[in-house]
Parts: structure tokens; sequence; C-alpha cells
């Protein structure tokens, strides 16, 4: 093999290189100047007080202070009020309790409904159309519209409820500091569609030879569900419950647009709907606390990385990968 | 009833029945949901075109309608389906008396009055629809100018996000380099990363380049490719073959040419899918317009309804006929390009 020839092949390879990296610049800068930076400016600014007029002034450790003094007094003595401070526990209280009944039925609801979108009966493609429809338009417009059908005097929910179902007292929803998170989840499970279509996708992608060999077998419906669909749907699963995880700690919209124009405020009734993202907005755009503002989404940052991680590491027990063996079976 | 029994029986005992059954039940489990799902929609049509005045009389009927009235004595009074004399008549209410009794006449016979219980009696109405509203609300807010902003900035931003993501997706599919599958990586950690934790330096940033209150802030950060439509396009990029990428290279095309005249137009479903998924997040995004639009004329259809809802909150049928010219778009759109959702063409890229 003549050098000249292998000088050549490596400068192929490089060209190659050069041609890929060439091709990727266009991220690397964005992650340079909207990503990488910012999130080691934000870093800085939360050690500082910043209110964008005045330049920044350190105080050290000062804003992770009052977010976390008073917490061991508080759970000593069970009184919220001994947080340094407190609407920062309301608003993580408020978004671990959304996410906590939100999740699991949002989780269930659209597995369960894409398992029914994934049969073979009439109109299969009116339905799936149909359940898809809510999560296209969600956003300002469908608040608007729940916000009208929950209104405890002048919805149109509360006299079905009364009338047809018989509930006397029906709840006073968003008006209610403690059915008001229940009253959001009801308007998310109207959205599933963007995760079932999720699921959607994964259950058309499952193997029909799999099922053959089941049925060979003389595996019933049930055991054919249990024994392949799910474990093949377990990496579906996996995804929409970390973005779903994520997604609840930036969840905003909706809570913006049915409380700020209420008397009451942002995060009304009685701070029932003071969500992690609604506080930080308004630290950061309302107060103009940037510095502060920085330390809630660092804090945000790390709960969402220590909450994936965890959900990452719980993954080997129930998180199926084909071709892979998983350890505990073998 | 034998009939009957042995329909039973063949449901129970032979497999054909069971799957009957089966799909029986899933059909009526889909049904009984889309009318959960399809109320809300009739309820906002319905809103839209109704008189105020029935929204605040008979919010929750589902249809636009007015109570109908006949003329008695010179008033118009409203009208009643009442059974006399076991004959079903239209007779007008024109007094209520205690004790939930009114006073009833024929209105071709004013004289004759009947006392009757009003509960027991079906009200009649007819149908009144008030196209108007659309109209009034458009005029109500700078309909025109929102709608104009809310375009610039999806499909701007839509021709940002093809031209960079396909570059990218392109740079990640076809070329083998030491550090493309760590940046990859990076890359696609940025998709779990939540935006609040850059948000504030950004504004600052746009706020020091004087991009605050204009659309910039929307579209500029669009042009930098994102991970969520670079990893679709990617996945779609893989599946073509790679055969043609060297046909291409012997004939002498560079790889620019490459992407040119070979990727995207094989690619054309997954660009127009990432397109479509790009026009309904910028239609509806709320919290960055939120944050970067201050002045009124500035503002997004999602943030101008919003602020609409803020100022005219009682005129439901106003705000109502807005959201509906809201969600049209995005549900023409869907029904346009419905194999793209419910077959799933680029989701595939997900699973596993």
């Amino acid at each position: 093999m003549s050098p000249f020839r292998s000088l050549n092949k490596m400068s192929l390879a490089r060209r190659e290189a050069l041609a890929g990296y060439a091709f990727v610049v266009p991220w690397i800068i964005g992650f340079l100047i909207f990503t990488i930076g910012p999130m080691l400016a934000s870093l800085y600014f939360s050690f500082t007080k910043y209110n964008i007029i005045d330049p920044p002034q350190w105080v050290g450790l000062a804003n992770y202070e009052r977010a976390f003094s008073g917490i061991w007094d508080a759970v000593r003595t069970g009184d919220s009020r001994q947080f340094g401070d407190p609407l920062f526990w309301k608003a993580l209280q408020v978004t671990i309790y959304y996410a906590s009944i939100a999740l699991p039925l949002n989780l269930g609801f659209s597995f369960f409904l894409a398992v029914l979108l994934n049969q073979n009966v009439r109109g299969i493609n009116i339905w799936r159309t149909i359940f898809f429809l809510p999560s296209i338009i969600a956003g300002v417009a469908v608040t608007l519209l729940w916000v009208r059908i929950l209104n405890p005097r002048v919805g149109v929910l509360n006299p079905f409820l009364k009338d047809v179902i018989g509930i006397q007292n029906p709840p006073g929803w968003l008006a209610a500091p403690e059915w008001a998170v229940p009253a959001l989840v009801i308007m998310s499970l109207w959205g599933v569609g963007s995760s079932m279509i999720i699921y959607l996708a994964g259950l058309q992608g499952v193997p029909t030879d799999l099922y053959d060999a089941a049925k060979v077998d003389g595996a019933n419906a049930w055991q054919r569900f249990w024994n392949i669909t799910f474990p093949m749907m377990t990496p579906v699963l996996f995804y929409n419950l970390v973005l779903g995880m994520i997604a609840t700690f930036q969840y905003f919209t909706q809570v913006y647009v049915a409380t700020s124009s209420s008397i009451a405020g942002l995060g009304s009734p009685q701070h029932s709907t003071l969500f992690y993202n609604i506080y930080l907005y308004q630290n950061a755009f309302r107060y103009f606390d940037m510095g502060y503002a920085s330390t809630l989404a660092w804090i945000l940052f790390i709960i969402v990385l220590l909450l994936t991680a965890l959900i990452f590491r719980s993954s080997d027990a129930w998180v199926y990968y084909e071709g892979q063996l998983r350890g505990r079976n073998l | 009833m034998k009939k009957v029994l042995d329909f039973l029986r063949w449901i129970v005992v032979s497999a054909k029945g069971h799957e009957f059954l089966f799909k029986g039940i899933t059909t009526l489990i889909l049904a009984s949901g889309s009318v959960l799902i399809l109320i809300p929609f009739l309820y906002m049509i319905s809103t839209s075109l109704k008189d105020p005045a029935q929204i605040r009389s008979d919010s929750s009927s589902l249809i636009p309608r007015k109570p109908k009235t006949a003329e008695v004595n010179g008033n118009p009074e409203p009208l009643y389906e009442v059974t006399v004399d076991r004959q079903v008549q239209e007779y007008a209410l024109i007094k209520n008396l205690p004790n939930g009794l009114g006073q009833f006449v024929d209105p071709e016979k004013p004289d004759v009055i009947q006392e009757l219980r009003i509960n027991d009696q079906k009200q009649l109405y007819r149908w009144d629809i008030h196209w108007e509203n659309y109209p009034e609300a458009i005029n109500a807010m700078p309909f025109w100018r929102y709608l104009g902003n809310t375009l610039i900035v999806t499909f701007v931003g839509m021709a940002g996000m093809l031209f960079s993501c396909s570059l990218v997706a392109y740079g990640f599919s076809r070329f083998r380099a030491r550090w493309l599958n760590l940046l990859f990586l990076l890359l696609l950690s940025t998709i779990m990363l939540p935006s609040q934790v850059r948000l504030i330096p950004v504004y600052i940033l746009f706020q020091k380049l004087g991009w605050v209150d204009t659309l910039l802030p929307l579209i500029v950060p669009l042009f930098f490719a994102n991970a969520y439509d670079v990893f679709l396009l990617r996945q779609f990029f893989m599946t073509i073959p790679l055969e043609l990428d060297d046909a291409a290279k012997i004939d002498g095309a560079n790889p620019l040419q490459i992407l040119l005249y070979i990727i995207l137009p094989q690619a054309r479903p997954a660009l127009v899918s990432v397109g479509i998924f790009h026009f309904l997040y910028a239609w509806n995004d709320f919290y960055e317009p939120l944050i970067f639009l201050h002045s009124r004329q500035n503002w997004t259809l999602a943030v101008g309804l919003q602020t609409f809802d803020a100022i005219y909150t009682i005129n439901t049928h106003l705000i109502m006929a807005i959201s509906m010219l809201m969600i049209i778009p995005p549900i023409l759109l869907f029904f346009f390009s419905q194999k793209i959702f419910t077959q799933g063409v680029v989701f595939s890229g997900i699973k596993g």
C-alpha cells in the first residue's frame, strides 16, 4: 500500500467528518446561544439579586436559603407558615398533587383508548379522529371553553350533574380551592389524544408473528395482551411517563388562562392552582426578581433531573426492550 | 324468545360470538367516549351563535334558541304546549300566579283563561342563530392584526425550522465522525430540558438586543434547529437507502446536492409531518408570546384571545366566536392530513 493512498483515504474520512460537523453547525450555534450559555447564565443569576435594570449583585446562597429556610421548623411543627417562602412549598405541593392524579389517569386512559382504537372495528378512522381532535387545539381557546363549561353558576356541567345524575351539591370546580386541581385534571383528560397517538403507533409496531405464535400455543386474548402487548408497550409507557412528568412541571397555559382574569388572580383560589411554573413566571415577569426566578428554575431543573433519573433506574425492572434479556429472569 | 336464547348461547359459546361481543363493547365504549369529546365542541359552536340573553337565562341548552311568543292583547307572551280537554294546544302564558301556577290563554281567544301548573307544561322555543356574533367579535379586537402576527410567527418559524432541522438531521444521519454520536446524544438530552432553566437569560439577551416586544424572539431561535424535529427527520432520513447517495456521489454530487436532490425529495412525508406539528405548536403557543410580546399591536391570536377574555369576560358569545375562529384552521389542517396523525407516519421512530 503506498503512503499516498493511505493519505488520500485519511483525507476522505476527514472530509466526511468535516462535512458532518458543517451540517450540524446550526444546531451547535443554537445550543451555545440558546441552551448551554443561558443555562450557565441562569445558574450565575441564581446566586445574585437581579432586576434587569441594575447589574446583578452577588448574594451567594441567599436565594436558595429563601426557598429552603424554615423547612425543619415547618416539618417539626406541621405549620406551613414556618417556611421561609411558603409559596414555594405550596407551588411544589400543588404541582406534585396534580401530577399524582393526572399522570396515572392520563397514562392509563390513553393506553386503554389506544388499545381500543387498535381494534378492527367498524369506522375506526372516525373514532381515531374524534379522540385525537382535542389535542390539536389545546390552548387558550379550549381552556376558555372549559372555564365556561365548569362555571358553577352559568356552566353546563353542574346543571347536568344536578338534574341528570342527581348530585345535590355539585362542586364549585375552578372557583373552589379543593376542586380546582380536579377540574384541571378533567380538562387534561379531555386532551389525552397526544399520548394516545404515540401508544397507537407503538401498538401498530408490535410484530404480528408474536401473536400468531402465541395463538398456536393456545394463549387466549387476555394472555396475549398481558404477555405480548403490554411488555412490548412498556418503552412507550416509559417515554410518555418521562415526558408527562416534565410537562407537569412546566404546566402553565391552562392555569394562566383560567385564573389570571379572575379577581383573585393567578393561582387562585387561595393558591390552590399555584403551579410551580406559574410561581416562577410571577417572580420573573411580574416582580422582575430574576435572581430568585433563576433559582426556582434551577431547582425545577434539578427536581426534573432527579425524577428522570429515578424513572430511568426503575425502568430496568419494568421496561422491556426487544432483543434484551431482563437480568432478573436469568 | 328462543331466538334470543340462541343468540345468547352463540355469544357465550362460540369464538365468533366472543369476537362479536368484544367488538360490540369496544364500539360502545368508543361511541360514548366520542360523545364526551364532542359535547364541549357543540357547546362552543352553539354558544358562539347564541344571543347573550340566552346565555344568561338558558345557558345549559346546546341549541341557540329563544322562547316562541305570540301576541296577546298587544304584548308578546311566551308560548307553551298545554293539554286542554285531551287536546295538545299552543297556549300563551300571560300571568304568573303564586304556587307555580300560571294563567294560560289560547292566543286566538284571549278571553278564556286556564290556570295551569307552569312546570308541567312544555315551553316552546324556536331557533335563534346569531351569525352577527362573529363580525361583532372580530371588530371588538384587532383580529386581523393578531392573525397576521400569528401567521408570520407560524410560517416564518416553520421555514426556519425546516431549513435548519433538515441540515442538522442530514449531518447526524449520513456522516461518520468521532464526535457526532456524542453531539447527537447531547441534542437528544435537550428534549428533556425544561425550557425555564434557559428562559430568563434568553429573555435578557433579547432585551439587550432590543428584540423584546417584537416577533423576532419567537422566530429567530427556530433557525438554529431543535431536538424534537431533528430527531424525527433523522429517523426518517435513516430509512432512505444509502445506495441512492452513492449513486449520486459517483455522478459527482457534493453532500449539499445529495441533500437537496436525493434526501429531501424522498423525505417529503416526514417534512410535511414536522411542518404540520410545528404549525399546531406555533399556532396554539401561549407561553412564549405572553412573555416576549408586551404591546397590544404585537400580540398573537392566543395572547389576544386571552386578553380579550380578561376584558370582555361576560360576553361569552363573543369569546366563543373568536375561540371558534382560532380552532378552525388546526381542525381543517387536521382533516386534510389525517393519515399522518391516525397512522402515525412519523411516530414509528419513537418506539423502543
